[in-house]
């Protein structure tokens, strides 16, 4: 009961902080603060005129595309490479330096680099989502992988489990929470790798919507444009974590 | 005629494990054991008390197959010991337990390892989770539990694959003393049933004294048996008439005044 109660009350908190947010928002765009700084409640029109007039359709139908092949191709790569980095020392002296240079390098500066290769469709997009995506993976994927518990290992031996068994059994389940926190921030380095792929080289989807906006001064349009993709990082996230419950079920009880 | 009278020391008394002449240096060059020569008696309780440091838990570890002595061997009913095998069994100290599992799947971990079938390892398991008192609390992860109920689940897990010969790493280092002592009354309660061969390492005079038959003591490192105490108590009694029993208290004094020497 007392439980339940509880549980409702987060909900009041979560509700009263999107309030207080807005409610702010609100009251600096009436001061104004800036010139090109909406009020809340003219963004929220906006907001809701491009979700029914199709724009957002359409900029995202875009955008989700090297998206999801980006980061669905970083999630298998990254997993991939990060699990045999921490399982075999050779893997690891081989690749580490690598991962560790592009986790530390200013990817922004890179991607032009992409567009002058690959030119500025599909596949500069994707290359954009999977080097900023990517690092962040598989270095959470190793340290996962390497940083089990040795009792646990020798726990397994003393009961003759088999290096298959370790492995599948002890190794993958103790690295699972620094996978799916690489995949967190996976995502989220997706969501930026595409948006500056869109801003910086192919002028499309959700980037040339608001690089658009901000050139005519639709202010308010603009502001949408970026909740938009706030919003949308934060539900696919939220997706991700319930997936996490799933696989995970002693989390749900912390 | 050597025959003869080996044969008739083993009817009184039979040796299940055998430590041979064994010396470990660990890679950084650090040496834990030398020349250990041990015989640990069948269906009894052995414990290892020594300083900190003096290579306790590395001799258990050896005679588990977990590492590989330097010199020497480990033989098991006369067969040497070449890795872990499925007559010995493992309590840790940390407990060793997987907190992405319930206390059942812990239980049946070691059996899940075997590939027993689901149903069968699973009421072998609630069986061995009732033994140690943890009833009703199967479906509950670690995290949840205390410190001593987190090791009864390591106990449990080690009963649940049936060995013989059961090994316990200073299983109550992490717990408090009160839960220590009831611990201790219902392990010993718990092993007068299941019959098994225990080697116990511990640090505390009156725990090994309480729990063990026999009471090995290591010099500082590089261990070596420095002697042999067996405890004559009378164990029908009580817990708390035992822990003043006159006898008792003579073997936590005598043990004391050769680990003061080391100190």
């Amino acid at each position: 009961m007392a439980l339940r109660t509880l549980g409702r009350q987060t909900w009041l908190w979560k509700l009263m902080s999107f309030a207080l947010f807005f409610g702010a928002w609100e009251i600096a765009g009436r001061i104004p603060i800036s010139l090109s700084f909406p009020t809340f409640i003219e963004t929220f029109i906006a907001f809701v005129r491009m979700t029914f007039n199709g724009e957002f359709a359409t900029a995202y139908l875009q955008t989700i595309q090297p998206l999801i092949i980006g980061v669905a191709i970083s999630s298998v790569a990254g997993v991939g490479f990060g699990v045999l980095m921490g399982l075999w020392r050779t893997m690891e002296w081989f690749l580490v330096v690598i991962f560790i240079i592009l986790y530390a390098s200013p990817v922004a500066a890179i991607i032009p680099l992409v567009t002058y290769m690959y030119g500025i469709g599909l596949t500069s997009k994707v290359i954009a989502v999977v080097i900023m995506a990517l690092p962040l993976i598989v270095l959470n994927c190793y340290k996962g992988v390497r940083h089990t518990h040795p009792s646990l290992i020798e726990m397994v031996r003393s009961f003759q489990g088999s290096r298959w068994q370790e492995i599948r059994l002890i190794i993958l389940p103790n690295a699972s929470s620094l996978i799916f926190a690489g995949l967190r921030l996976g995502i989220g380095a997706g969501f930026i790798g595409v948006v500056l792929a869109e801003l910086l080289i192919t002028p499309t989807g959700i980037g040339d919507l608001i690089t658009y906006h901000r050139s005519v001064a639709d202010y308010p349009e603009m502001f949408a444009d970026i909740t938009s993709i706030i919003a949308l990082s934060a539900v696919s996230l939220t997706v991700l974590l319930k997936m996490e419950f799933l696989v995970r079920p002693e989390t749900r009880k912390r | 005629m050597n025959q003869v009278a080996k044969n008739m020391t083993e009817t009184k008394q039979d040796t299940i494990v055998e430590v041979d002449g064994i010396a470990m240096r660990y890679e950084g060059g650090v040496q834990a054991l030398k020349g250990v020569d041990l015989k640990i008696p069948s269906g009894e309780l052995t414990s290892f008390l020594g300083p900190s440091g003096c290579g306790k838990t590395t001799l258990l570890k050896i005679i588990a197959g977990l590492l590989t002595p330097t010199e020497g061997e480990v033989r098991i009913r006369g067969k040497k010991v070449t890795g872990p095998g499925p007559d010995r069994a493992f309590v840790f100290q940390d407990f060793a337990l997987m907190p992405w599992a319930t206390v059942q799947r812990n239980v049946e971990f070691g059996l899940e390892l075997r590939g027993m079938p689901k149903d069968q390892r699973g009421e072998k398991a609630v069986k061995y989770i009732a033994e140690v008192g943890l009833a009703g609390f199967e479906k509950s992860y670690p995290h949840e539990l205390s410190g001593g109920m987190r090791q009864r689940v390591g106990l449990a897990r080690a009963l649940a694959v049936d060995a013989d010969i059961l090994m316990m790493d200073e299983p109550f280092a992490s717990v408090d003393e009160q839960t220590r002592r009831k611990f201790q009354e219902d392990m010993l309660d718990l092993l007068s049933k299941e019959k098994k061969t225990v080697i116990f390492v511990t640090h505390s005079i009156e725990e090994a004294v309480y729990v063990s038959d026999q009471v090995v003591l290591l010099s500082p490192r590089p261990g070596q048996v420095q002697r042999i105490i067996r405890t004559e108590i009378d164990r029908s009694k009580s817990p708390d008439e035992i822990r003043r029993d006159k006898n008792y208290l003579d073997y936590v004094d005598d043990i004391w005044a050769v680990l003061r020497t080391y100190l």
